[in-house]
């Protein structure tokens, strides 16, 4: 029985691919966008998030640490890791910590995700996976869709493509429907933006529309990013020649924010960011005029 | 919707309740000349011919359907036979800050001389707390059930479609058919019979002569109107008048103003529970729609003016005042008319129709209270019927609420309808499933599981009177296993729906002897051809409810007792019960684990969900399937109105965690913020409920406003229902806002008068509501994009 690590299952989620569907987050991703709404979602185990402003400062959480570790301090989340026991949990009687990823098994996710067969079934929904990066977890990720494909369910697999080709190639007549995210085709911003290269992202999505036919192409619009002319003029050079299914523009939101502290972390973005409805209209405005399929 | 319509619904809503004497000073007059001169059935058709004969006509600037309860819109008549308001309810009904209605010096004056003086001692709720056994008084006062019938008479049914093949004098040919047919040789009933069918005859005359009064009005208007276009209105205004009640109607016009002057007649006659309602609607009006179109003497946009006038009507009939535990059971001016769109024809064809679609127009357009509006929604109806629905739902304010036309007809069945009079019923008041025009079921009370559940862990003692209400069932840390507690339990629960059922019999007795309705009777079948009143067993089928409340809540109880008692042992019962009569001060620690380390209601988890079926399974085998004094049976429905918040208010601290006072959950809806995995968890959960062996069960999912903005929104909502429907699910309603624009609204209530939310069962504006019912409201799960998962425990 396969294992692996994830942070959240989210029924009911009906913006993750046709109807209605249960998307499984799993836990670890290769890149670090500066945007990412789940930073929770990027390191690969589990671990503490603290909520700070609940915190009393009674200090029972240290008495429980097994290792010493001090994870709050003068009513701030450090960013060190610890081994995530969660003994201190228990012990927090302001609930300020919880626990943030978990490892289960292929078993218990396919458990879960057969509780609401009947809403695929009448809606055409079905399972998504997602993350940080499903793919980081490949055999985990291969399990779960075999799993899912013997109990005829349809299939989804988000990904940001950044994962050996053969892991792809591998689990890709398992999927459905691929959703393909696309950043940045500039290559030194991308990894300024997302710690990573882009080379291997491209060239994935390019090999992979040559053996699957059913890619949207998602593209997280972030003004002062990737909104401007150039990018986007860049992104429809890049996107026009492959058969994919269309492009689906996601606006810039800070849902996730305040996450960061509690994780020890800081947001290198602006907080603020009042135009993201607007970039997205012009974006896709200007995709279309450059002959990309807006989906 | 035109000027005409807009100003008329602008007058509606802006008109202020207040209390009319004119009904109360008729009443006290007929009954000072007649009462003890006549029979009952007789001196009630008396009073209601001089009601017909002798209350104002209002005819409205500008309307087109006319009739009106009081002397003008929002003037709410009071029922002293059934309920006489002391100078001091008076005094209240004016001057509280919810649900008030204005009282005139002149009213207060009136009420003082000639109604209290008569009615003092004479009146129903009189003549019941007369009746009522110390036990039963007791259990009242401590919250442990309500009574429907203490300030209001039993109605509780829906007209079906004999109104409008019918006339008032072809139900008079009727009536003096079985008075000539009665037997006095061989029928001992013969002369209650004559008695009852007399004065049925009276008031389907006095409601002819009322229709009349309003031709006679209409036709002056018109001499002395210099608009020649109101003129042509008012004249065609008296033609309907003239026909309809008297005959059947002829065009969708007369239809409608049919139907209008019916349900004057219900509700001036009596203060029924429910008011009264046309029910399938665009069944009934579909054949006048399809022959005006088809002649060219009706379009499209004339059907809807006359249907907006018609829906203007309802907005301006508030529910009569309430007071006590009356008002904490039900603190709304909505009187639960509830239309009900779609569903399946007598022949189980798909019933949905142009009229069907024209109705949720109206609907969408008028967004008024009143009159309530549901769609039934069948395997058969299109989904484009149900998108159109949810078209509406998402915008926010509650209607229409859906329900599974397919279950409702099991229900029915189930309690042995036949199909025909199934497939024409459907469902009123809030959730309840109905044979319109030929039931009577009447709500009796609702029955607070929760306390039940406290006095159970007191042995029988009900902490907040200090007073022994059941039996001494064991001391709490006695019970050595789950099943010792449930096994008290079920020997509370039926001490306290024996003393419910008992006092319902008494009253039920009263209401058929003293206080029959015969212009009721004549509509509901068979009351003509048995002879027999509705509130005496006329009606073909007849059912008593009880209604559950607080299942969510109850369920987390005792789960909460079964995991961290007897399973795992982390608490003593007997540290539970010291947590719990400290309300939790200094057992903070206990609390979080009672309401965060239980497995609770509403997350598809199949360890609390079972509780649920075996505590309903409970409620059901006590109550349902006992006789009533009318022939028929009780049964059980799962609704609470706004009365789980009065019973939170009567309950201590429970063991789910929640403290003393604080509202329980409502309908079958998991408690407020314990559902963590989405609208489809809530979903699998309440299916679980055998809803089929119910006669309504209620349940509210909210969301945030962008989680359905699009169109994968519109699509999740009807897969969700259609979901729920396919798992036999009875009925869903939605609450579409966020929780920060409610606060807002508490904090300004003046820039959000407008704002309309789901209660339950029914729509009210949220600045009318009660601050604890605000934030129940405010407190409930919003479902919307993220969830934390946790794995089952």
């Amino acid at each position: 029985m396969q294992q692996g690590v994830i942070f959240n299952i989210q029924r009911f989620s009906i913006h993750d691919g046709p109807g209605i569907r249960t998307t499984v987050f799993l836990k670890g991703c290769p890149l670090n966008c500066a945007w990412c709404h789940n930073p929770e979602s990027q390191y690969s185990l589990p671990e503490i998030m603290v909520r700070s402003e609940r915190c009393r400062g009674c200090g029972a959480c240290l008495a429980a640490c097994n290792q010493g570790k001090v994870l709050i301090k003068e009513g701030k989340r450090q960013p060190q890791r610890c081994a995530a026991c969660g003994n201190c949990i228990a012990l927090c009687t302001q609930g300020a910590l919880e626990l943030v990823g978990r490892p289960v098994t292929t078993e218990e996710v396919m458990q879960e995700i057969m509780k609401d067969e009947l809403f695929y079934d009448q809606s055409g929904g079905g399972v998504s996976f997602s993350g940080g990066e499903p793919l980081l977890q490949p055999a985990f990720l291969e399990s779960l869709l075999l799993a899912s494909r013997q109990q005829g369910l349809h299939t989804v697999v988000d990904t940001c493509g950044y994962a050996p080709w053969e892991v792809l190639a591998r689990v890709a007549s398992l999927v459905d429907l691929f959703l393909y995210d696309v950043k940045l085709i500039d290559a030194a911003r991308h990894i300024e933006y997302t710690g990573q290269p882009n080379q291997l992202i491209l060239e994935n999505l390019q090999r992979l529309t040559r053996i699957h036919g059913e890619i949207e192409v998602r593209v997280p619009i972030i003004p002062g990013v990737n909104n401007d002319q150039a990018s986007l003029a860049k992104l429809a050079d890049f996107l026009r020649p492959l058969p994919i299914l269309g492009v689906k523009l996601l606006p810039y939101h800070t849902f996730g924010v305040a996450k960061y502290a509690h994780l020890g972390q800081s947001y290198r973005l602006p907080e603020q960011l009042d135009s993201a409805a607007e970039a997205v209209q012009f974006g896709a405005d200007y995709l279309r005029e450059a002959g990309i399929a807006l989906l | 919707m035109n000027q005409r319509v807009q100003r008329l619904r602008e007058e509606s809503l802006s008109a202020v309740p207040h209390i009319s004497i004119e009904r109360a000073q008729l009443v006290t007059e007929i009954y000072r000349e007649h009462s003890g001169k006549v029979s009952v059935p007789v001196l009630r058709a008396l009073t209601f011919a001089h009601l017909m004969e002798k209350k104002s006509i209002h005819i409205g600037e500008g309307e087109l359907i006319v009739g009106e309860r009081g002397e003008r819109p929002q003037a709410t008549p009071t029922y002293p036979e059934l309920c006489c308001h002391s100078l001091k309810d008076l005094d209240l009904i004016n001057s509280r800050e919810k649900i008030s209605f204005q009282v005139s010096d002149r009213v207060r004056e009136i009420q003082a001389q000639e109604i209290i003086p008569y009615w003092q001692g004479r009146s129903m709720r009189d003549h019941i707390f007369n009746e009522m056994s110390e036990e039963w008084i007791n259990c009242y006062e401590a919250g442990i059930f309500t009574e429907f019938m203490e300030q209001r008479a039993p109605g509780h049914t829906v007209a079906d479609d004999k109104i409008y093949r019918f006339g008032m004098r072809d139900f008079q040919t009727q009536i003096r058919e079985q008075i000539a047919k009665l037997d006095f040789a061989h029928d001992p009933e013969a002369y209650d019979k004559r008695e009852q069918l007399r004065a049925m005859d009276m008031c389907a005359e006095a409601l002819i002569r009322f229709a009349e009064r309003h031709a006679e009005k209409a036709e002056q208007l018109a001499t002395v109107t210099e608009d020649a276009e109101r003129r042509r209105e008012l004249l065609q205004i008296a033609q309907v008048c003239r026909h309809v009640p008297a005959h059947a109607p002829r065009n969708f016009w007369e239809a409608l103003q049919m139907y209008w002057f019916v349900h004057l007649g219900v509700i001036t006659e009596l203060n029924t529970w429910d008011s009264f309602c046309p029910g399938r609607l665009d069944q009934h009006l579909w054949p006048f729609y399809q022959a005006g179109i088809a002649e060219g003497t009706l379009t499209r946009d004339e059907a809807k003016e006359l249907l907006q006038c018609f829906w203007i009507k309802f907005n301006n009939q508030p529910a009569p005042p309430k007071v006590g535990v009356t008002l904490a059971e039900s603190g709304t001016y909505t009187d639960f008319a509830n239309i009900n769109v779609g569903g399946l024809r007598p022949d189980g064809a798909d019933g949905v129709n142009e009229v069907s679609f024209l109705l949720l127009e109206v609907i969408d357009e008028m967004r008024l209270l009143q009159p309530s509006s549901n769609i039934q929604l069948s395997k058969k109806n299109p989904d484009r019927f149900l998108r159109r629905a949810c078209e509406i739902v998402r915008k926010g304010w509650g209607q229409p609420s859906i329900f599974n036309a397919d279950a409702v007809v099991q229900e029915l069945l189930r309690q042995g309808k036949s199909l025909a009079d199934a497939r024409a019923g459907g469902t009123s008041g809030c959730v309840e499933t109905g044979a319109f025009g030929k039931e009577a079921y009447i709500l009796t009370g609702y029955l607070n599981l929760v306390k039940i559940l406290e006095i159970t862990l007191h042995n029988g003692f009900d902490p907040r009177t200090g007073k022994q209400l059941g039996p001494k069932t064991g001391e709490a840390d006695q019970f050595t296993s789950f099943e010792d507690l449930i096994a008290a339990y079920k020997q509370q629960l039926e001490h306290f729906v024996d003393i419910k059922v008992q006092g319902s019999n008494i009253i039920d007795r009263l209401y058929a002897t003293r206080m029959p309705a015969p212009f009721l009777s004549i509509i509901i079948d068979d009351c003509i051809t048995k002879g027999k009143d509705y509130n005496a067993g006329g009606a073909r089928y007849n059912t008593n409810y009880i209604q559950g409340v607080g299942i969510g809540t109850l369920t987390d109880c005792f789960s909460a007792i079964k995991e961290h008692v007897f399973t795992t042992g982390r608490l003593t019962m007997a540290e539970l019960m010291q947590a719990l009569a400290a309300d939790f001060a200094g057992y903070e620690q206990e609390q979080r684990l009672l309401s965060g380390a239980t497995p609770r209601y509403g997350n598809d988890l199949d360890k609390a969900d079972n509780i649920m079926r075996e505590l309903f399974q409970l409620f059901y085998t006590t109550v349902n399937g006992r006789p009533t004094v009318k022939g028929g049976v009780y049964r059980i429905n799962m609704l609470p109105t706004t009365c789980h918040v009065y019973f939170g208010s009567v309950t201590g601290a429970t063991p789910d965690g929640r403290q003393a006072g604080q509202p329980f959950s409502e309908g079958i809806s998991p408690v407020q913020g314990a559902d963590r995995h989405g609208p489809t968890a809530v979903i699998k959960s309440a299916s679980k409920m055998d809803h089929l062996m119910t006669g309504g069960t209620l349940l509210n999912l909210k969301f945030t406003p962008s989680l359905l903005a699009d169109e994968a929104g519109i699509k999740g909502l009807m897969q969700l229902v259609r979901t729920y429907f396919r798992l036999d699910g009875h009925h869903v309603q939605f609450n579409v806002v966020d929780a920060a624009t409610l606060r807002a609204a508490q904090e300004n209530p003046e820039q959000y008068r407008d704002l309309i939310v789901r209660v339950a069962g029914y729509s009210d504006y949220f600045c009318n509501l009660s601050r604890p019912l605000q934030d129940e409201i405010i407190a409930r799960t919003e479902h919307q994009q993220f969830y934390l998962w946790q794995p089952q425990r």
